[in-house]
């Protein structure tokens, strides 16, 4: 069980990932997730049920999640319209589109070859899963390091930042932004291309609850791995998106039912939200009270070190 | 000698039609020439933020032409008009990035590129490049190369911002009260620094300030802001015979 939900928790990484470029470069709590992944999934699905390869269809997968982004991106930056509500408009628009897409609400994968069905087919399925989620997972990683090396990842993560500074240093905030929703759901989408792969089909109800899973990884892969360079934060969310994994298997082993998954998820976040700020007061707290003692003991001292010097003079 | 700013005919008005209309800049004409080193005082109110930020392009006029190095600039984006301008906010996190480190606020500053550039943005011999530029504001932030912003100072994130407005060598750097926020040491030290830098690299100025002390002591340029238009405009001897007295004097 805890071999499955490492191989689950590879292929959810692209998705924390996006909802990391958002929520974290950007600064952007952005909805459009819930639309975006069942896009990437109902695109990969019918493209697949109409012949083309699953890497073709995976790809494609991202690019719609890409258009998507694209879509909230210029409501947000040109239209002006709050970033919340902007991803919430795409969302509600994707629902629709989806429908069209799929033609029915669930739409099964036949006999046609899923990714994973490319690596050796002596592996069981959980090896396979593993091996394709690593090598996913480490294509995004690899690219996105690059990407944040050069002087355009730089740019993004400025204006996400600040934006008026950015601006001021001839920075295109509004090109930036809209690059970033883009990726963002891009990697968003190519996570629901593969969990449809994974599960056989694709659903118009997979992409609820997405944005909680994406924010509770980003969250939890941030408790587990600290630090300000960028290949730390992004192994981070991969390693987010296993342990989130993991904590809802161990959930389902407890007997509850896969109803009550996504009531536990908004549990879960709620605490992976508290648990940093409960410890970074608890470390203040403590840090506080070695320096207070510090302090102290240095008072002592030079108390103790001028009462012999006064009682000197006294004797003069 | 040439101009690097020409403001014509510059009309702004806040909320028209409502109660509140305000007719904060009045048909404002300024040329600002090259190696002017202008400081600009005035009431609060009396439009001189509003003069910098249409200047600057965070604020769009409402009427009038705004050329900036030989380019109408009007209706361009701050971004835009980075390429010959720029600025130093008064508040010191403004001008930085706080989640990013001295350097890459200085690669930032120094790029300047408006397309998508896929250039590493830290090359070998940098690092000891910019530590050098570092040292010359005296601050001790060449040894915090890869510290995160946040963690400066007031003072030294203010001179950072200040370095990093020179580094592009603009044509015209804009001061909006860059020193009201620090205390009154560190507002010094930045001040001396500031006149060191337009001083070596003979950069053209527009400094907002309230403290008439620095008004009168640097530049070379003193315009006045009242009530939405220039009430004087004095350089050189006519400058330099100005005193505080005086100047309180034409506020009334």
């Amino acid at each position: 069980m805890l071999i499955s939900s490492l191989g689950q928790g590879l292929l959810w990484a692209p998705l924390a990932i996006g909802v990391f470029i958002t929520f974290r470069i950007l600064d952007i709590p952005d909805l459009t997730t819930e639309g975006s992944f069942p896009f990437g999934a109902a695109i990969a699905v019918s493209l697949m049920l109409k012949g083309q390869s699953a890497i073709v269809a995976s790809l494609a997968g991202f690019i719609a999640g890409c258009l998507a982004g694209l879509i909230t991106g210029i409501l947000d930056t040109k239209l002006r319209i709050p970033s919340l509500l902007a991803g919430i408009l795409t969302m509600t628009g994707l629902y629709s589109i989806n429908m069209h897409i799929m033609g029915k609400s669930n739409v099964p994968l036949l006999n046609e070859k899923v990714l994973t069905e490319y690596l050796p087919a002596s592996w069981n399925l959980d090896i396979q899963t593993i091996i394709l989620g690593l090598i996913v997972t480490g294509i995004v990683v690899t690219l996105l390091y690059l990407m944040f090396k050069t002087r355009l990842g730089l740019s993004l993560m400025a204006t996400g930042n600040n934006k008026d500074m950015s601006a001021a240093n001839g920075i295109n905030t509004d090109g930036m932004i809209i690059f970033g929703y883009m990726i963002s759901n891009g990697f968003i989408a190519l996570s629901g291309a593969l969990i449809a792969q994974s599960n056989g089909y694709a659903d118009i109800g997979m992409g609820i609850g997405t944005i909680v899973i994406g924010l509770a990884s980003v969250l939890v892969g941030e408790i587990f791995l600290r630090g300000h360079n960028i290949l730390t934060r992004l192994i981070a969310m991969v390693v987010g998106a296993v342990v989130y994994r993991l904590l809802l298997t161990i959930a389902m082993g407890l007997g509850f039912p896969p109803d009550d998954l996504k009531i536990l998820s908004a549990i879960i976040l709620v605490i992976v939200i508290c648990v940093p700020i409960i410890q970074n007061r608890i470390r203040t707290k403590r840090q506080l009270k070695k320096y207070l003692e510090q302090v102290e003991d240095k008072d002592d001292e030079s108390i103790t070190s001028e009462a012999p010097a006064k009682s000197i003079l006294s004797r003069d | 000698m040439m101009k690097v700013l020409q403001v014509k005919h510059l009309q702004k008005v806040f909320f028209p039609g409502t109660d509140n209309e305000r007719h904060v800049l009045k048909n404002i004409n300024l040329q600002v020439d090259e190696g002017d080193f202008i400081s600009v005082i005035g009431n609060n109110g009396a439009g001189k933020s509003t003069l910098l930020n249409t200047i600057a392009g965070t604020l769009h006029a409402d009427a009038g032409e705004i050329d900036l190095a030989s380019h109408n600039v009007s209706k361009k984006s701050v971004a835009y008009r980075s390429r010959w301008m720029s600025r130093v906010f008064q508040d010191p996190k403004m001008g930085t990035a706080g989640d990013l480190t001295v350097m890459q606020n200085l690669v930032l500053a120094q790029s300047h590129t408006n397309t998508i550039n896929l250039k590493w943005y830290q090359r070998k011999g940098d690092v000891e490049e910019y530590q050098e530029l570092l040292k010359t504001l005296n601050m001790g932030l060449e040894n915090f190369m890869d510290t995160q912003v946040k963690y400066l100072s007031g003072g030294q994130r203010q001179a950072l911002s200040l370095l990093m407005a020179t580094l592009s060598k603009p044509k015209l750097l804009l001061l909006d009260e860059h020193t009201a926020a620090l205390d009154p040491k560190t507002s010094q030290e930045v001040m001396r620094i500031t006149n060191e830098m337009v001083q070596r690299e003979h950069l053209t100025t527009m400094m907002i300030t309230h403290k008439m002390s620095d008004a009168l002591k640097y530049g070379n340029r003193l315009v006045m802001v009242q009530d939405g238009q220039i009430k004087l405009d004095v350089r050189g001897a006519e400058k330099d015979n100005l005193d505080t007295a005086q100047l309180l004097e034409a506020f009334e």
